[in-house]
């Protein structure tokens, strides 16, 4: 399998919704065509300015501890990704999500949603302002707690680059209990995960800042074309 | 050097907050419908699923979120094959696919795939469009790729 050691197992039985949902079968090796080797552009998909900033959403600003988060998107060659859509989800400060199926007793906030977009720059920057989400209790074992997090969507610029993961936060007390954050069975490469506080990057008087770098796989498989 | 990647994570039950748009499923009004439904190893509906389809001679990008019947659809220019990738609480990492409109016996990347399984790949004829269930565990089980 590509990037071996690297992503979670499909079959990870301890994150007990994967029981019924991995493919049982082997995933089958495709060489790289053309259709791999190729991504949407932006075009229709452009987000808005303020897009990146999921205080600004509402009426009112959310409650909770505001953040700034920011980082690279890079290619596995180290190259930046520009003009790269990234998307993120979160629950609000109290650990709730906007969501109907989202029904544990915290608190929803009118003054936020908790979804954001924005396009990497020439050097493949992004930035986020929004609040720090809270942990909350999910049903997969007894006493479950996801440690906070902020969930990430990439496009990259080829379909075979298509990552989708998720940000954490230093030095969470519940790293060790949570079944999703440990599918990475590497301790070294699940480090890739959590963020960086950066106090170079806080807004003094204003926000606080969370550095996390993206590195998605390069555009480096021999294309099928050219191996026949 | 292994370039340092980061790791997939599932986008969990809530991605209906970040991910869907509203003309997410329609690249082309014009375009061909293609539908169908994703389903687990029991055979339910997944209700949380996002299926994307790309076409890259049309350079033609659809997403589209499951209902609470795991029911999905695109419209899409007509091309011979999509790529098709899955995202779902559950999948530690998405699943890639593809969706064959046109079957062409001599295509090079059905040709890799066992004679008994190149059907899950095949979309079926139904009215003026296609149908393609995704079936991600157990009979029937839809062929994915490592990419």
């Amino acid at each position: 399998m590509r990037d071996r050691g690297v992503h979670p197992p499909l079959d990870s039985p301890a994150y007990r919704s994967t029981a019924l949902r991995h493919p049982q079968q082997p995933l089958v090796h495709l060489p790289h065509t053309v259709t791999e080797r190729t991504g949407p552009q932006l075009g229709r998909l452009r987000p808005g300015a303020l897009e990146h900033d999921l205080t600004r959403q509402h009426e009112g600003e959310p409650v909770g501890e505001r953040i700034t988060v920011s980082g690279r998107l890079l290619d596995g060659d180290g190259r930046p990704i520009r003009d790269s859509l990234v998307e993120v989800w979160q629950a609000n400060a109290a650990g709730r999500y906007a969501h109907r199926w989202d029904r544990w007793p915290a608190p929803l906030d009118p003054n936020f949603s908790g979804g954001g977009r924005c396009v990497t720059d020439a050097d493949g920057r992004y930035e986020f302002v929004t609040i720090k989400p809270g942990p909350y209790p999910w049903g997969n074992h007894a006493n479950a707690w996801r440690p906070a997090h902020i969930h990430f969507s990439l496009l990259g610029r080829a379909f075979a680059q298509r990552l989708v993961t998720q940000m954490y936060f230093p030095g969470d007390p519940l790293f060790p209990y949570d079944p999703i954050f440990n599918a990475v069975r590497d301790p070294a490469v699940r480090e890739r995960l959590v963020s960086r506080f950066s106090l170079d990057r806080t807004r003094e008087h204003w926000a606080l800042a969370y550095a996390f770098d993206i590195v998605l796989r390069g555009p480096d498989e021999t294309p099928m074309e050219a191996a026949s | 050097m292994t370039p340092p990647l980061t790791p997939a994570q599932t986008v969990g039950p809530y991605l209906s907050l970040g991910l869907p748009w509203a003309e997410g499923p329609v690249a082309d009004p014009a375009g061909v419908r293609l539908a169908g439904r994703v389903l687990d190893g029991a055979g339910d509906p997944v209700p949380d699923a996002l299926v994307e389809t790309w076409d890259p001679g049309a350079q033609a990008f659809c997403r589209c979120p499951t209902d609470n019947k795991g029911r999905w659809h695109v419209v899409t220019p007509r091309a011979p094959h999509l790529g098709v990738n899955v995202l779902a609480r559950g999948l530690l990492h998405r699943l890639v696919t593809r969706v064959y409109l046109e079957p062409d016996p001599d295509d090079p990347v059905l040709a890799t795939v066992a004679p008994d399984r190149r059907s899950t790949l095949v979309a079926e004829p139904d009215g003026d469009g296609y149908r393609f269930d995704i079936r991600l565990q157990g009979p029937g089980e839809t062929v994915f790729f490592d990419v």
